[in-house]
């Protein structure tokens, strides 16, 4: 009879690794809340932020706020004027004072429309790529974001391992494939899955900075985004290969939470760690050389332009090493636990050599 | 022929199977007994390569068996499992290909097996939807798509009405016509009496009796006889070394020598039957383990 070899086998499970996801609803749900946030992140800002301030303007102070960005309310007296900012329903009153004019407020100067009414010197840029702190930190937010959406969308990973553990069809598997196929395949078409997305919101990303009016931002964040990919993807393999094995350490999906604490912690580390230090150069330095906080921590680097090519792929080479190391763990750790019932299996018993 | 030879295993100090011996032929369906705990499922598992044995080999055609055997076996575990969520046609066919068959065989195995299941009309339906019993001939279905070589079944008939117990058995008679070699577990006495043309016993993790059915039958029957007269059989405690089991009017069932029984029965009249008392499985069961 023929045989399906390694590479059948392993493509059959992640052919329907990736059927059995995508006929799913959570899956849809959870790729929708990724594009719906991303686009709010980056859209709403400009939405809802983008009003002019409202002042009231008197007399002659008229003609200085014409054409301006200012929402200009004429009134007749200063005294009128001084109401509406004390009842808050201007921002500040520009009044004729001698020659000139006077800004009143109410307890704090009005930085934006002051900026208004100044005249601001010509600046040139000398670096003009140079990417603005609001900028950056955009982008941590959001590649932040997309790894731990990802990296949380490999739970699917240990949820399948254990629905086969729990219907007991896991024993047909085994004596079908081998289980290194399997777990190859779970991983493959969870990857495949994860790339697809990754290509829709790459698609979209454009769209929503488009929208966003930040349209220049654009080919600053191109080639960051290049290298988020590939960092994206090594870093979701090995985020799977720790998923899997967190699922086949249990025999029940209510034990599930007891073995993905560790893997949450993966997925968890590198949001946080990047949040709270991509301003200390040192850190994120360090962070982007640690393969499991490189996935975020490079690109940000690279965004910002604090970090040479050959960094990159160092850090891609130290990744990958990383992944071929937690694959051949993740791989005698899933073949050594996926066959034991009852309790969660110890770490210790799932390495141990076959009896 | 699968055979069996001396596997023995241990799950920590405890000696669940202990050089246990015996073959499987070709073209015939071997009954595999046990009382619950004796060795049956560990014994299937070695067999299948999912558990490994501590001594002993298995090997089919004369050669030892190897995981690149494993995908010509059709196996149906005691713990059944499909998965609940994934559709019974695209199920069994998506298991076909996993053994390596391809895509347009293993189509039209799960159809033509759906069919003789009676299962067409849930194909589409999910397995999480089906009865138990119609779950059960899926698992069967799921042995059975890749047209295995060997067929391993732990206990395929618990849990099935005697409908269905009918159904699966025409399938799987199919398959033995075929020259398929068939082991199967069960608990359920009588239908391995039916069905069986091989039995082998195993009890506490040795094998106990081994053979085909006739001839443990006969190997077990010792000397019993039952006999029916016209009249009252009463008289048969007077033959000498005669011992009666059963009286019952004109029926009586003894163990002696028969012809010394049978021509005392004729001198008084007329004998309506007289048969050796061949033992159920049932009964051979209880005696041997």
């Amino acid at each position: 009879m023929a045989r399906a070899s390694f590479s059948q086998s392993t493509w059959l499970v992640a052919e329907r690794e990736i059927k059995t996801l995508v006929g799913s609803k959570g899956f849809w749900i959870g790729f929708l809340f990724t594009i719906v946030g991303l686009f709010a992140l980056t859209v709403l800002p400009t939405v809802f932020g983008g009003d002019d301030p409202k002042v009231a303007a008197v007399g002659s102070a008229v003609r200085v706020v014409q054409g301006k960005q200012l929402d200009v309310r004429e009134v007749a007296t200063v005294e009128e004027a001084a109401d509406l900012v004390r009842e808050d329903e201007v921002e500040a009153a520009i009044v004729p004072d001698g020659g000139g004019i006077k800004v009143l407020a109410l307890n704090d100067p009005p930085n934006d429309v002051i900026r208004q009414l100044v005249e601001s010197p010509p600046v040139e840029l000398l670096d003009a790529s140079a990417v603005s702190s609001g900028q950056r930190a955009v982008t941590v937010i959001v590649f932040g974001l997309v790894f731990l959406m990802f990296g949380m969308g490999g739970a699917a990973i240990a949820q399948s391992t254990v629905t086969e553990k729990q219907t007991r069809i896991v024993e047909i598997l085994v004596s079908t494939v081998p289980v290194r196929a399997l777990l190859a395949g779970k991983i493959l078409g969870h990857t495949i899955l994860t790339l697809a997305q990754v290509v829709v919101l790459a698609l979209a990303a454009p769209i929503a900075l488009r929208v966003a009016g930040l349209g220049e931002l654009l080919g600053v964040v191109a080639p960051a985004l290049g290298w988020f990919v590939p960092f994206l993807m090594l870093g979701f393999v090995l985020i799977s290969s720790m998923w899997a094995v967190a699922g086949a350490l249990v025999s029940r999906q209510e034990d599930l939470g007891s073995t993905m604490g560790l893997v949450m912690l993966a997925v968890m580390g590198p949001y946080f760690g990047v949040q709270f230090f991509y301003e200390n150069a040192t850190v994120l330095k360090v962070m982007s050389f640690v393969p499991f906080t490189a996935g975020v921590a490079m690109p940000v680097r690279l965004f910002g332009q604090q970090a040479q090519p050959w960094e990159a792929i160092l850090s891609l080479v130290l990744l990958a090493a990383t992944v071929v190391a937690i694959l051949l763990i993740a791989s005698r750790l899933y073949t050594g636990s996926l066959l034991q019932t009852g309790a969660r299996v110890k770490l210790a018993k799932a390495w141990a050599p076959a009896e | 022929m699968l055979t069996v030879r001396g596997i023995s295993r241990s799950f920590g100090d405890h000696r669940v199977l202990d050089e246990v011996s015996f073959d499987v032929k070709p073209g015939r369906m071997t009954g595999f007994l046990g009382a619950n705990g004796s060795g049956k499922t560990t014994t299937m598992r070695i067999v299948l390569g999912v558990l490994a044995a501590h001594g002993g080999s298995v090997s089919w055609l004369g050669k030892p068996v190897t995981p690149a055997h494993r995908p010509d076996f059709g196996y149906m575990p005691e713990e059944r499992g499909l998965y609940p969520k994934m559709k019974v046609r695209e199920q069994i066919t998506w298991l076909g290909r996993l053994h390596g068959v391809d895509r347009a065989t293993a189509q039209r195995n799960t159809d033509e097996l759906l069919a003789d299941l009676e299962l067409t009309d849930r194909a589409d339906d999910r397995l999480e939807a089906l009865s138990l019993g119609n779950q059960q001939r899926v698992q069967i279905a799921a042995a059975l798509v890749h047209d295995p070589d060997v067929l391993i079944l732990d206990e395929p008939f618990s849990g099935l009405d005697p409908i269905a117990v009918e159904t699966v058995l025409d399938v799987l008679r199919k398959r033995a016509a075929n020259g398929v070699p068939v082991l199967f577990s069960s608990h359920q006495l009588a239908i391995v009496e039916r069905l069986c043309d091989d039995v082998v016993i195993i009890s506490k993790g040795r094998i106990a009796a081994n053979g085909s059915r006739e001839e443990l039958r006969r190997r077990h029957a010792g000397e019993r006889y039952e006999i029916v007269v016209e009249e009252d059989a009463g008289w048969i405690r007077d033959v000498p070394g005669t011992t009666i089991l059963e009286l019952d009017g004109p029926r009586a069932v003894f163990e002696s020598e028969p012809q010394q029984v049978l021509r005392a029965a004729l001198d008084r009249g007329e004998v309506r039957s007289f048969t050796p008392v061949v033992p159920t499985l049932d009964e051979i069961f209880k005696e041997v383990i």
